[in-house]
């Protein structure tokens, strides 16, 4: 019994920050319709960007935060601005320009950081990276917990900039028909570079919590995206409530199969979710529940 | 029977209901016309006989056999053609080999397929555009590739889905034209139309219908004098005066 | 205008290839152009389903790796030679390829690359854990059955040229016309009496078997496998779509063409510019320099994706596609003047 709740716990808390990953991605596959294959590769640069400041300035993780969601901020923003947004107007055969252009990214992404910082694993060890609390037999990990509050408060500010704020509507307005969007007077362009730097920022939040109790190293960004898209599938496309109950359920669904399945398939098990969902399930959640 | 019969068809879009309980009955070699305000609900009658939705509920009967329910490239097979009303040329191929790929569908050996496009072609009119590029025809030139492509496949029901709009006055005439050589052709034609010269002057009955529902079915004339027709495009004023 | 005609180039150079082994004795570069007609193949498997289909192939190593797993393991567990492997490996691409396009393809557009995507990684992953079969990640042997590369070569060389001639003959008949129509518009084609699912069946399936084949090959050739490179997601699927994309989508000769560059690329990096930056850093001394030839000694998968990059932005319809426009205008502005 003590395991499964410790399973649980686990997979809930660590669902939390996927669900930060989660969002950042649906809603920009919502707003621009492109499948951001370079999604935790961004991620990445995020984690190494807090390796740096940690190692060579002692810098916190938790107030690097405040740096590294800044810098992808400006990263998402400029590789939408100078390399997505332009392929709109390129005309092509090939029908999936984007999403290969965002592999391209990625791989250049991965393969620079490599030549920085070398395959080495590298791990950034706080005062609380192994803490844990422990109540009724479970050990909650501290770093973990704090991670997912973040991940909440990030959550609920992100809710309110989409609900009460003008560009924040702009941004749903788009979502749903850019093209109406643009009639009535929104930057289209303009949107879908700021929407693409938020997600990075998100991703860049996730990334910059998790390191305390992850370890680093340039091709981590593959899985990271991996789940990402599972998440969003999950969820329903543009849904961001959808994104959470999908990153939940995939921290559970591998917190489960890891601990009572093996740990090699946790790769496997997320592929086969992705690829059942994407064929019997197409809305996601959102589908479900008609959010 | 009738050559063409629709049963009660029903489309439901979510709460809401696009076409609603609508029957009509086509004969063979005529020219059957579709009209009604926007959104009344004729595109959604093209969509559910030539298959791209599925019907919500009701039958639809062409020649004898029940057709409800099957796949669109099944019922272009069975002979019904459609085009649409946002023209679909296939761009990256020239005028010809749009045909072609189409002609295939009777023609299986590609000299056999190259003739029967050819001819289609020519039947059209467009015999000088064969090689140009679809991508670079004017909106004329695509609608009637539109309905070149269809006529490659041998239909012998044809639906046209506002083949007028967006054409000059002489362009027009030459639409009519062509939609008469159709239909003397042999090929039964169902026709939705805004422009009223085109589908009074070319059909034979005409169906108007409103949300989804059956205002009146009659001649052009008996449909023209009809004062629900007139208050639903015209507005409740117009059709209390007639 | 006739066969001879429209094909001197190709023929010229088909002629050159066959020659080649007698021309260019060096064992080395006879392995690059094996490379190179392998990825002939592969690019127009790639470029059928891709290109000309419209449904663009992300995973092209699950059955690059299907192939070559399936010769190996003939050999390994079977002792049959393996050799059998690539009329087996082609069916067995196929045999994976039907049952995964009746699936996919109801999905539209980017997500079914996202499943050719999914379908690669879990048949990494597959070939990985399933140790009882393949070995895992030990990988398997192949005792290969010429000394000489020649040999080789030849039939590298025969399946560069099946591949080509085939998609040619393919893309002029009927199922051609078909499959472009439904990369232009699948509603339309739908309308126009194409069973849609069908021939993206066919096209698939035909992908299959041409990638297949090479992999097949691939491990007769370089006599051994392991899941890490031949079901790798960017020296595998993603050369492949480079292959295309730099070559040209939809042309018959763009993969050719691509083959040709992207293994030169490839080469180029790992051999720091054919032994160039290594000869400098000796002949130089500069320690600098000495760093430059690791770097780009390890670049190549770098160069992948700047290529993409560059590529999709700069010169989408690839060498071919874009040359033919260029080509045109050329013609165009000459003959108003003349």
């Amino acid at each position: 019994m003590e395991v499964f709740l410790q399973t649980l716990v686990a997979g809930i808390l660590k669902g939390g920050l996927y669900a930060l990953i989660g969002i950042g991605m649906t809603l920009i596959m919502g707003v621009m319709g492109i499948i951001n294959l370079a999604h935790g590769q961004m991620m990445m640069v995020a984690m190494y960007v807090t390796y740096v400041f940690f190692h060579y300035m002692g810098l916190d993780p938790y107030i690097t935060l405040l740096i590294s969601m800044p810098a992808l901020f400006l990263l998402g923003v400029l590789i939408q601005k100078f390399l997505l947004n332009p392929l709109m107007k390129v005309e092509s055969i090939l029908p999936e320009n984007q999403v290969l252009m965002t592999v391209g990214i990625g791989m250049v992404l991965t393969e620079v950081a490599r030549f920085i910082f070398t395959s080495n694993y590298l791990s950034v060890k706080t005062s609380y990276s192994t803490a844990a609390w422990h109540w009724g037999g479970i050990s909650f990990s501290v770093a973990l917990c704090i991670a997912f509050v973040f991940a909440c408060l990030l959550t609920v500010i992100l809710f309110w900039f989409l609900i009460k704020t003008d560009l924040g509507r702009s941004i749903r307005a788009v979502s749903q028909d850019g093209e109406a969007a643009q009639l009535m007077g929104i930057n289209s362009e303009r949107i879908k570079v700021i929407t693409m730097g938020i997600g990075a920022g998100l991703v860049a939040a996730a990334g910059t919590l998790l390191l305390p109790i992850y370890y680093l190293f340039p091709d981590i960004g593959g899985p990271f995206t991996r789940r990402a898209f599972i998440i969003t599938i999950l969820g329903g496309l543009g849904s961001t409530v959808g994104a959470i109950l999908g990153g939940v359920s995939l921290g559970l669904a591998e917190a489960f199969g890891s601990t009572y399945v093996g740990m090699e398939y946790e790769d496997l098990i997320g592929m086969m979710i992705f690829v059942l969902v994407l064929l019997f399930l197409p809305g996601g959640f959102k589908r479900l529940t008609k959010v | 029977m009738a050559y063409f019969e629709a049963k009660n068809i029903v489309k439901f879009f979510g709460g809401l209901a696009a076409v609603n309980g609508v029957e009509f009955k086509v004969e063979k070699g005529q020219i059957y016309g579709l009209i009604g305000p926007n959104g009344s609900g004729k595109t959604t009658i093209f969509n559910l006989i030539n298959g791209y939705f599925p019907l919500t509920k009701g039958r639809i009967y062409f020649d004898g056999e029940e057709i409800s329910g099957l796949k669109t490239y099944q019922i272009c097979q069975k002979g019904i053609g459609r085009t649409f009303q946002v023209v679909k040329p296939l761009k990256r191929m020239t005028v010809l080999d749009n045909v072609i790929a189409s002609a295939f569908l009777r023609s299986p050996n590609k000299a056999g397929a190259i003739k029967l496009a050819e001819e289609t072609i020519d039947f059209c009119g467009m015999t000088s555009h064969k090689d140009k590029l679809a991508k670079s025809l004017p909106i004329a030139s695509r609608k009637r590739l539109e309905i070149a492509r269809s006529l490659a496949t041998k239909p012998r029901l044809l639906l046209l889905d506002e083949t007028a709009a967006g054409l000059n006055p002489s362009e027009l005439e030459q639409a009519i034209d062509l939609i008469q050589k159709i239909r003397d052709s042999g090929v039964t034609v169902i026709i939705v139309e805004h422009i009223m010269k085109v589908i009074m002057t070319i059909s034979d009955t005409i169906l108007c219908i409103n949300h989804g529902m059956v205002i009146a079915e009659g001649t052009p004339v008996e449909v023209a004098s009809n004062h629900e027709v007139i208050a639903a495009y015209l507005g409740e004023d117009y059709g209390a005066q007639s | 205008m006739t066969f001879m005609k429209r094909n001197t180039a190709p023929l010229i150079v088909l002629l050159l290839l066959i020659a080649f082994p007698w021309i260019v004795q060096d064992s080395y570069y006879q392995h690059l152009m094996i490379l190179v007609l392998m990825w002939v193949a592969i690019g127009s498997g790639w470029n059928l389903i891709s290109g000309y289909t419209g449904q663009v192939l992300f995973g092209a190593a699950a059955f690059f790796g299907m192939g070559a797993y399936t010769a190996a393991l003939l050999l390994n567990k079977l002792d049959i030679s393996a050799w059998w492997g690539l009329p087996l490996g082609a069916v067995l691409s196929v045999a994976l390829a039907f049952p995964f396009g009746w699936i996919s393809f109801r999905l539209r557009g980017p997500y079914f690359a996202l499943v050719t995507l999914a379908l690669n990684e879990i048949m990494r992953h597959v070939a990985t854990i399933w140790e009882s079969l393949t070995e895992g990640m030990v990988g398997l042997l192949v005792m290969q059955t010429f000394v000489s590369k020649v040999p080789y070569y030849y039939i590298a060389l025969a399946l560069a040229v099946l591949s080509i001639v085939g998609v040619d003959l393919v893309m002029r008949s009927r199922w051609g016309y078909y499959f472009v129509s439904i990369r232009e518009d699948q509603d339309a084609a739908e309308s126009m009496g194409i069973n849609t699912v069908r021939y993206k069946m066919v096209s698939l399936c035909l992908s299959a078997l041409l990638i297949g084949l090479a992999g097949a090959l691939y491990t007769n050739y370089m006599g051994f496998i392991d899941p890490k490179v031949v079901f790798s997601l960017h020296d595998i699927s993603i050369m492949a779509i480079l292959v295309g994309i730099v070559g040209g989508v939809a042309t018959v000769y763009g993969p050719a063409v691509g083959a040709f560059i992207m293994v030169a690329v490839q080469e180029i990096f790992r051999s720091a510019g054919f032994g160039l930056f290594p000869y400098l850093s000796k002949a130089t001394g500069w320690a600098w320099m000495a760093t430059v030839t690791k770097y780009v000694s390890e670049a190549h998968v770098l160069s992948f994706g700047l290529l993409v990059v560059i590529v999709i932005l700069y010169l989408p319809n690839g060498v071919t596609g874009d040359w033919s426009n260029l080509t045109r205008r050329l013609l165009f502005r000459k003959r108003e003047t003349a």
